[in-house]
């Protein structure tokens, strides 16, 4: 296991390295689908400088950085490229480990009989870690983030680090490194939403009665609150005490909220707010943003037994979502996807959707060149494709929930259904 | 999302799409090419009509009187240009600033890859001469360009003569709200470039130049001359600019109106217009016009010196003056109030030419094709690919009696010839220029086939693969072929096309099971090398100078050494997008072919 990781990281290393030594890095490190207002180096030079002069980075309007990773690179900055390979090779490695920690268990027994060939078998088990390392560190999307030195590098290798120590089962890690993704951009809170599912299915077996085990419950999750919030507390203090001034808050979660930067990327924003009435700007903004943190409750009822799968489709429900979305947190959850190879054969739409999605990323580039540079498309031609993009992830979301639910129902009910006459049946989703 | 939902319907659709798959592919092909020459027939097509209101109707006066003396400018400058061999920059400079513009000079510098055989240049060294007439009216932060190039030989020096004129005129005129900047520019296309360049503080093709000392506003639209005669026939007009972009269609618009309001006979690809579309010989001289147009923008190449103006956001365009047999004849007083009336119409412009269409086609200069109408000719054409790849997905995706061997291919048989066929494609970009150096050839063409041939002899000899093999290689090169001509018709979308016409028939018949030798034979037929020389052939017979077949095989290596000088002079995006993409999957086509 260890030798194909090995060669795995050093291909992926020797990519990113060659990569980064040629031209194309500059070209790529400009291209809005793959920097963000948010998380473009350009922007971090410029906020060091600042920093540098002894001004306030935040007292343009170009900074976007929280204060721990302007203080990160402060450090680093000579370092860049090696700091940005290691978060990404961090991530996967952790991605790695986390998912031989993962126990999708052969209760056998439980199951109808006819239902194995639905359970993986510990061969297929054994390959996963390595796949989902590969599909993160192989992922093009990734290596474009990475050669743009885009920090989202960082904010994926915080949570994988928080779902790595929550599968581990550390508490206090968890909590910390949760509020760490917290405190980078605001979207990762839906992921507590986890916490709901995590004891329960833990503690389902330790319980006696039904309130003790209720008791436990709450008990559970005020302490993770505390833990949550007290190092969310420690690092919003951290940060203020850095800088001397609270001037972050508005320019990093203000700025994240209230999308003033309608630089076109990949993601659904930009185009409504730039066509909308400015009076209408804070309703759809609040329906905008509420839209990202209101899957969390049904999600998190429905896949209550299911903690990763509830994590998989909160990550790319933000990344669809998000008011700055790059192709980088896009590869966070493609990460997920090998984990799920037992889903293939309930999936539906998959080559349309993926032929969508290998489309889009082509034409982006081409409309971006019509529009901006040839002059003759315009910016409805880039949003189109923007849309599109984002049904196809949509559809592929949703056809991975399909086929985890479709098979959670087989489990149950056995994989060939009968009608009552004993004649074969279908499955009708409607 | 009914039918996407229900299993039962997918299912019957989708065995519908599978079991019909060749009849369908057939049906759309011939739908895609139907509907193309459809695009010809005077019914299906639109009238053009100005869009931009700052040009809405033609309510100028055209006074221009001074078209015997602008022709006596010619006459001078063609004096002064055969004593100094070359460029007249010190009477040009003195002209100018006799008429009073503020005149600059550029000197420019340039060595080409390999010498240029049709215009016999290697070292290139030149001088462009502008001179500025600032805006009397407006905070000149705009301006218009109008240049008329200095060519060798007796050619363009009326031109020279009437931009001069016209010049002297315009100084005299109060109502400008633009700088307007004469330019004249030596060595064509390579002058122009550099005075873009120049002018945009850009350096995107290495080339030399000094800076330039003067400057107007923000350029908005510009014409370019070229005038052979005194007395003209007709007026042409050119559009294709490089890599296929074509300006705003107003700028075709007001030529056109122009054209119509002061009598002078106007011609687009050189054919008039003709008002029997309902006849044969009516329909088929409007697809002639058509295909013209096609086969020019698929060239990738700036037909005039207006075609680097397109890369900067420029509305450009080329006015030749033709001189033919016909009894209608035109003088230089006439061009002149044409022009004069074009550029006061500029002049009215409030913003840049955006209101009007970018993509179109023309089978007439009063009628146009638009995107939305041409597009789907190449969605029938491009729906060929997805339905060839839902196929093939269908049959990877049930795993039908699992043979022995049913172990699914590995990456490693799928990579090897993605990375060798692009391999080949790179050394098909790379040799041309590099082996120039040590060729004696003028151009070397026998490099290039090696490349090929051996290339192709390695394919056939080596490609061991199992059944499921082939099929996930031709699903990816399926794939990859048509996001591949999506985007290339995006942006050229005569190139898209011509291409999916040949290559869609390969990409969707190619099996290992096919007679061997035929389909090798169909294959190298429909080669985009092969593509090439067709269209070399075809362009010749639309120009009504069909040559032989010895002229056309010159003709089409002259084409490939024209097509890597345009990539590398001015940046032209078809030589690289031909060899490094488009062949390397022509290759994994071939690759299927020989699959054993």
């Amino acid at each position: 296991m260890a030798a194909p990781l090995t060669l795995l990281l050093l291909v992926a290393v020797t990519v990113r390295a060659a990569l980064f030594r040629s031209s194309l890095s500059e070209l790529i490190s400009e291209r809005v689908e793959v920097v963000s207002p948010l998380t473009a180096w350009k922007r971090v030079i410029e906020g060091l400088a600042l920093l540098d002069l002894g001004v306030s980075p935040y007292s343009g309007d170009v900074f976007h950085e929280t204060p721990l990773t302007i203080y990160l690179f402060h450090f680093l900055v000579d370092y860049a490229e090696v700091t940005f390979m290691v978060s990404v090779a961090g991530s996967s490695v952790f991605s790695d480990y986390l998912f031989r920690k993962q126990k999708f268990a052969l209760e056998a027994d439980r199951y109808p009989l006819d239902c194995l060939e639905l359970i993986r078998s510990p061969k297929e088990m054994y390959y996963i870690p390595l796949k989902v390392a590969m599909f993160y560190l192989l992922n093009p999307f990734t290596i474009l983030s990475c050669v743009a030195k885009s920090t989202c590098g960082l904010n994926n290798a915080i949570i994988a680090l928080f779902i790595l120590s929550t599968i581990k089962g550390n508490v206090l890690l968890s909590a910390i490194f949760l509020s760490l993704a917290t405190y980078q951009s605001i979207y990762p809170l839906t992921l507590s939403a986890l916490l709901t599912s995590v004891p329960l299915s833990c503690l389902i077996n330790l319980c006696v009665t039904q309130w003790i085990c209720v008791f436990l419950f709450w008990w559970f999750i005020v302490q993770y609150a505390f833990m949550y919030l007290g190092s969310l507390f420690v690092i919003i203090c951290l940060s203020f005490f850095l800088l001397g001034s609270w001037d972050y808050l508005p320019s990093v979660y203000g700025f994240i909220l209230s999308v003033p930067d309608l630089t076109p990327n990949i993601g659904l924003f930009w185009y409504f707010f730039a066509e909308m009435f400015e009076h209408f700007r804070l309703f759809f903004l609040c329906v905008f943003q509420i839209n990202v943190f209101f899957y969390t409750i049904p999600l998190s009822i429905k896949l209550k037994e299911h903690p990763v799968f509830l994590i998989f489709m909160q990550l790319a429900v933000i990344s669809i979502f998000k008011s700055y979305p790059t192709v980088g947190d896009i590869s966070l959850y493609m990460a997920f996807l090998p984990v799920w190879s037992h889903l293939h054969r309930f999936l539906r739409n998959i080559f349309l959707v993926s032929c969508v999605l290998l489309a889009c990323s082509a034409l982006f580039p081409v409309l971006w060149h019509l529009w901006i540079y040839a002059g003759s498309a315009n910016s409805n031609f880039y949003y189109a494709i923007t849309l599109l993009f984002n049904v196809a992830q949509i559809l592929l979301v949703s056809d991975y929930f399909y086929a985890f639910l479709r098979r959670e129902h087989h489990l149950t009910y056995g994989l060939y259904l009968k009608r009552k006459d004993g004649s074969e049946a279908t499955l009708v989703l409607k | 999302m009914g039918l996407l939902s229900d299993p039962n319907r997918r299912r019957a659709l989708i065995s519908l799409l599978t079991r019909l798959n060749t009849p369908i592919c057939i049906v759309c092909y011939m739908a895609g090419v139907a509907w193309f020459m459809g695009l010809a027939f005077e019914p299906f097509t639109l009238r053009t009509y100005m869009s931009e209101n700052a040009m809405g109707s033609t309510m100028v006066e055209e006074r221009f009187p001074a078209g015997e003396r602008a022709l006596a400018t010619g006459r001078e400058f063609s004096a002064h240009k055969k004593r100094t061999g070359g460029m007249p920059v010190e009477w040009l400079m003195k002209t100018m600033q006799a008429k009073g513009l503020e005149v600059f000079t550029q000197r420019f510098s340039r060595t080409l890859p390999f010498p240029d055989e049709n215009k016999e240049r290697y070292m290139v060294r030149g001088t462009n001469v502008y001179g500025i007439l600032r805006a009397p009216r407006a905070p000149r932060t705009e301006a218009l360009v109008l240049s008329a190039p200095c060519s060798p030989g007796d050619n363009n020096n009326q031109a020279v003569g009437l931009l001069l004129g016209l010049a002297e005129y315009f100084r005299n005129q109060i109502y400008w709200a633009k700088d307007i900047i004469f330019l004249v520019n030596e060595h064509d296309l390579i002058g122009m470039q550099a005075w873009l360049e120049g002018y945009h503080h850009t350096n995107t093709t290495g080339m030399d130049w000094s800076p330039l000392q003067g400057r107007g506003g923000s350029i908005q639209a510009a014409l370019s001359l070229e005038l052979s005669s005194d007395i003209i026939t007709s007026l042409d007009l050119v559009l294709e600019g490089l890599n296929g972009q074509l300006p705003n269609l107003d700028l075709a618009n007001l030529f056109y109106a122009f054209c119509q309001k002061i009598g002078v006979l106007c011609t687009i690809q050189g054919k008039l217009q003709r008002n029997d579309w309902d006849s044969v010989s009516g329909y088929s001289h409007a697809v002639q016009t058509m295909m013209l147009m096609v086969m020019k923008q698929a060239s990738g190449r700036p037909w005039g010196d207006h075609g680097l103006f397109l890369r900067y956001h420029i509305e450009a365009a080329t006015i030749k003056g033709v001189n033919s047999f016909r009894q209608y004849k035109t003088d230089a007083t006439t061009i002149g109030r044409l022009l004069e009336g074009m550029y006061r119409k500029l002049n009215n412009l409030l913003e840049r030419l955006h209101q009007s269409y970018f993509f179109y086609l023309m089978p007439s200069l009063s009628h146009f094709v638009s995107i939305g109408y041409y597009m789907p000719a190449f969605g029938l054409l491009a729906v060929i690919l997805l339905l060839r790849a839902l196929d093939l997905w269908v049959q990877l995706s049930t795993p039908p009696q699992r043979t022995e061997d049913g172990s699914s291919p590995g990456v490693l048989s799928l990579l090897t010839p993605l990375v060798i066929s692009h391999l080949t494609g790179v050394a098909l970009y790379m040799l041309p220029i590099r082996f120039q150096e040590m060729a004696v050839e003028h151009f070397p063409v026998s490099e290039t086939e090696a490349v090929v041939l051996t290339a192709i002899a390695v394919y056939t000899l080596l490609s061991p693969g199992t059944e499921q093999g082939w099929r996930v290689l031709k699903l990816v090169a399926v794939l990859y072929l048509a996001v591949l001509l999506g985007c290339t018709a995006l942006i050229n979308f005569s190139l898209g096309f011509i291409l999916a016409l040949t290559l869609v028939p390969v990409a969707a018949f190619v099996t290992p099971h096919v007679p061997k030798v035929l389909s090798a034979f169909i294959l190298v037929i429909l080669s985009p090398a092969c593509t090439l020389l067709f269209s070399v052939f075809f362009f010749q017979e639309l120009q009504e100078m069909p040559i032989s077949f010895q002229d056309g095989w010159l003709l089409f290596l002259s084409v490939i050494s024209q097509g890597i000088l345009d990539h590398s002079l001015y940046g032209s995006l078809v030589y690289p997008l031909i060899t490094l993409l488009v062949y390397p999957c022509w290759l994994l086509f071939w690759n299927i072919l020989f699959w054993n």
